[in-house]
């Protein structure tokens, strides 16, 4: 970028002068959403280190994890993994050269992202009713 | 016709030096992923309680502390592959760029480290 201003040659046009599609929304979607996994590796690995160290030490875990920020964090992470692997599985479709037609390309796009927030409600509601049976 | 040069056709790394080393391991991790998440995700949910007694069982089984590792190790392998494409496209500056990488480098190793490390002393039975 700095060194074509230099030169004085034109830019193409910045982001923000092309109108929002799905398409990029849905790539950037998969960029942040793979930021954000990344990120949560460190809960998982902390979510391990606290198993491995003991009974004590996983009950003080357990207290992080029920805290609602953490609550926030983890329902964002779950939907954030569902549409990764969804729209992952879409990314290794296209590699094969299938599913790039304008058409096949939005339908796999919607279906990424509903499919993701119905996995993430679905997840939970599970993960709640084994809590709710454990504690019955 | 191509604009690549005799020497570069030969090669066929192109102009990142490794050719397309990182585009086919971020696939083939990728892959390794969808089908260890979900086994990862299914044997949760089927663990049915999730207390500190039931995963440490769980856990200690073999067969689960392999796919752990593997599961470990791959999300670790993925997520850096990912860490670094960001970085390059978004982190100006050369110095940056490097340093940035290093640091994602450094810490996914880290966490791919105590991660390992934690399950293999579950499975040894070494744990608290």
């Amino acid at each position: 970028m700095q060194s074509s201003s230099r030169s004085g040659r034109p830019l193409s046009p910045h982001l923000q002068i092309y109108r929002w599609q799905y398409t990029m929304a849905l790539s950037i979607l998969h960029r942040i959403t793979g930021c954000a996994l990344s990120l949560g590796l460190v809960l998982f690995a902390y979510w391990l280190v606290a198993l491995a160290g003991g009974e004590q030490t996983y009950a003080q875990a357990i207290g992080v994890f029920s805290h609602p920020i953490t609550k926030i964090l983890l329902a964002g992470f779950s939907f954030a993994f569902f549409f990764h692997l969804l729209n992952g599985v879409r990314h290794l479709t296209w590699d094969t050269g299938h599913g790039l037609e304008r058409k096949s390309a939005r339908a796999s796009g919607w279906l990424a992202f509903i499919g993701a927030i119905i996995c993430t409600a679905f997840f939970w509601v599970l993960v709640f009713n084994r809590i709710a049976e454990a504690n019955a | 016709m191509s604009l690549r040069s005799p020497l570069g056709r030969v090669l066929g790394l192109g102009s990142a030096k490794d050719g397309a080393h990182h585009w086919w391991v971020q696939r083939v991790s990728s892959v390794a992923l969808t089908l260890l998440t979900l086994w990862f995700v299914a044997a949760l949910l089927a663990l049915g309680r999730l207390d500190y007694a039931a995963l440490y069982v769980w856990i200690n089984r073999p067969i689960n502390a392999s796919l752990l590792v593997l599961l470990t190790v791959t999300l670790v392998y993925h997520s850096m592959l990912g860490v670094q494409v960001v970085v390059e496209d978004y982190v100006a500056g050369k110095g940056a760029k490097v340093a940035s990488l290093l640091v994602s480098q450094f810490l996914h190793l880290a966490i791919g480290a105590v991660g390992v490390f934690s399950i293999l002393r579950i499975a040894f039975g070494s744990a608290a």
